[in-house]
């Protein structure tokens, strides 16, 4: 264990991370990716925030969003008060007002939510996000209403080193810039005297007072600091898409980057890294091909907490355990051996889901006979042809998993055994 | 002549309508090791939740050197110096050995709710985590999750933690309960060891334990003291033997 606030090695990760984050637009140079990037950029600082509650400090909150939307919609409002009088390095410093605003409102709510732990606490966020979505509509003035909040972020005559912030790739060098500086202050967070507390509230509140910590006193700090951060991202994405709606706070964002850091691993701090860039690659590229992609996202929600509760981040942990023990060598021709059985059947299941909602959503049309265009391809929804193909290929795929997988699993099981075996 | 470690004045605590601490006068002197017995039910346990403010009191007085505590919350008794351990192992399951200990002693080291200075650099509160896990001989057990160690090291890591952070009263509740004797002789000379200076207080079933280690013992049934003397005295008592009747407090 190193005492050293900056080793070589960390300073080439975060380096590295840093640099490869700013070279990104060199290979993806289309507009629509350099958006995508932007708003993964932004999930990962808000999931890293919620995770901060839910895996260090074992708050499961239903109202993070509340923190995000109000660092947004005061970005907004601040970014449109100042008007002309400002210049592209004010609008830079922005997020700093969201991170304030996510502060004040961690704060103001966090001294309600904080008085309990567990579920109480889950449904008293739950109660705060509707009343404060509620609110979000109730005053159009402040909350723009069904319409939003609009503004432009390219304000002032004079550029800053040459940044004006109006082309997408030069906001998204600023959201890399923010979202660095809030990863290593969150990850900094974890290795103070508060975050170890947290952790240790996280596990076993009562032994937490009786060493003399006001566990109260340590929740609503950690409330108060992650609603900074996501305020911060709240910031962003109002910079970002130059317009604030109710949606930002409402229960349906608070949900999305719940299963963001779920799925991407709440026991890991780059966990919900991985969960924000996942989960948003699914929504913007399979929400643009498919109508049903919400059902996938389910599907696969469902898959995770069933088959891989600890997340992806838990996932890669277990196969750099495999690795360091010598036994990756012994899995990974079973993991190739998966892989072809496995994308049968999801293209087996797809095809059925995708059939079975064109088929639904062309009803009003008179379906039937209709001919629709399923993945690019020209089908008749009426013939059975379809049908019994897609239902073949899920089959063929059940069967081929389920055989494959049975040795597949026998073999994990027996290579987990020697790794456990092997440390105790 | 400074106060008592602890002093118990006319406590009482009813759940509803059942009356379980029914008037407990008591006063553990300073530095000494005193062990509270007595049958199933009699609420040894209840009187330690009541001292250490894990139970609301429901009337009567406990002052803590000098200072009376009901109504304080547990984390501003153990502020005061007082620290105690559990009957079911009550540790951080999911932080390491190491990180348990460094947990019980950030407190008592001035550290609060610090969120701007960095663990790796409190060289004290390394030192005497690390120090802490040596007494307690779970040295080699460092980055060990305490969720996956035995049951005897997790007792061990319980009493670690209850003395780390330098409290000077201690309240141990049933430190061997279902340890072999191997175990049970570790774990007595591990508890001379860390409590010397100090003041303990222990609920206690082995009898072998109790009148090895205590000083003075009192002896609680039905809610109420009945003898507090030392173990010799104890052990003649007619009062306690009664109480005790079908066991005996001589085998031992």
């Amino acid at each position: 264990m190193s005492s050293r606030l900056v080793t070589r090695s960390r300073l080439l990760l975060w380096g590295g991370c840093l640099a490869l984050a700013l070279a990104l637009p060199l290979v993806f140079k289309s507009g629509f990716l350099i958006s995508l990037l932007c708003q993964m950029g932004i999930m990962v600082v808000f999931s890293l925030s919620y995770n901060m509650l839910l895996g260090q400090t074992g708050l499961l909150s239903f109202g993070h969003a509340v923190y995000y939307g109000l660092g947004a919609f005061a970005t907004m409002h601040t970014l449109n008060a100042i008007g002309k009088d400002g210049g592209p390095l004010v609008v830079a410093l922005l997020p700093a007002v969201g991170a304030c605003a996510g502060l004040a409102g961690g704060v103001l709510l966090g001294y309600v939510t904080t008085r309990k732990a567990g579920t109480t606490f889950a449904m008293i966020t739950l109660g705060i996000g509707e009343l404060v979505a509620a609110c979000s509509l109730m005053f159009p003035g402040v909350f723009g209403g069904e319409g939003g909040v609009s503004g432009n972020r390219v304000i002032g005559k004079e550029s800053f080193l040459g940044f004006t912030w109006g082309p997408q790739v030069e906001m998204y060098g600023l959201i890399v810039l923010w979202a660095f500086v809030c990863t290593v202050a969150m990850f900094a967070l974890t290795q103070t005297p508060l975050g170890r507390m947290a952790n240790a509230v996280r596990d076993n509140p009562e032994r937490a007072e009786f060493v003399g910590y006001d566990t109260e006193r340590v929740r609503l700090l950690m409330v108060i600091l992650s609603g900074m951060f996501a305020g911060a991202a709240g910031g962003l994405t109002a910079l970002n898409y130059e317009i604030v709606t109710a949606e930002t706070l409402n229960a349906h964002t608070s949900g999305v980057v719940l299963l963001m850091t779920f799925v991407g691993g709440i026991g890991f701090f780059y966990g919900p890294i991985i969960g924000a860039i996942l989960i948003t690659v699914m929504q913007i590229v399979i929400g643009g091909m498919t109508h049903a992609w919400l059902l996938y996202f389910g599907l696969f929600f469902l898959f995770m907490v069933l088959k891989a509760p600890g997340g992806i981040a838990s996932l890669i942990a277990v196969q750099r355990n495999l690795w360091n023990a010598g036994l990756f060598g012994r899995m990974l021709p079973h993991y190739l051996a998966m892989a072809l059985p496995v994308l049968i059947l999801l293209a087996g299941l797809v095809g059925l889901v995708e059939l079975t909602y064109a088929l639904l959503a062309g009803e009003g049309v008179g379906a039937g006979d209709t001919a629709t265009k399923v993945l690019g391809m020209q089908l008749k929804l009426g013939s059975p042809a379809p049908w019994v193909t897609a239902l073949a290929v899920t089959g063929t795929g059940l069967i081929l998993t389920r055989w494959i997988g049975n040795r597949a699993g026998a073999a994990w099981n027996a290579a987990l055994a020697t790794l456990h075996g092997d440390k105790a | 002549m400074s106060a008592p470690a602890i002093r118990i004045k006319g406590l009482k605590k009813n759940f509803g309508a059942s009356e379980i601490i029914r008037g407990v006068d008591l006063d553990i002197h300073r530095g000494e090791r005193h062990a509270i017995i007595g049958p199933n039910g009699a609420g040894k346990s209840t009187l330690f939740h009541l001292i250490s403010a894990r139970l609301p009191v429901s009337s009567g007085t406990i002052e803590l050197k000098g200072e009376n505590v009901v109504g304080l919350k547990p984390f501003e008794i153990n502020r005061r110096g007082l620290s105690r351990s559990f009957q079911i192992t009550n540790i951080f399951h999911n932080l390491s050995v190491f990180e348990n200990l460094r947990c019980a002693v950030l407190w008592s080291l001035g550290y609060r709710y610090s969120f701007w200075q960095r663990l790796a650099g409190l060289a004290d509160a390394r030192q005497r985590a690390e120090a802490v896990m040596e007494d307690i001989g779970l040295g080699k057990r460092r980055d060990t999750p305490a969720g996956i160690l035995s049951y005897a090291e997790q007792r061990a890591l319980e009493i670690g933690i209850t003395i780390a952070s330098g409290a000077d009263v201690i309240l141990l509740d049933e430190p061997t309960a279902g340890m072999s004797n191997t175990e049970t002789e570790e774990a007595v000379a591990l508890i001379r060891r860390v409590t010397e200076g100090k003041t303990l207080v222990m609920v206690e079933h082995d009898m072998g334990v109790v009148f090895g280690l205590a000083d003075r013992i009192s002896v609680l049934v039905y809610g109420q003291v009945i003898a507090t003397d030392a173990p010799a005295a104890i052990r003649c008592n007619a009062a306690v033997q009664e109480a005790y009747l079908g066991t005996s407090l001589n085998h031992d």
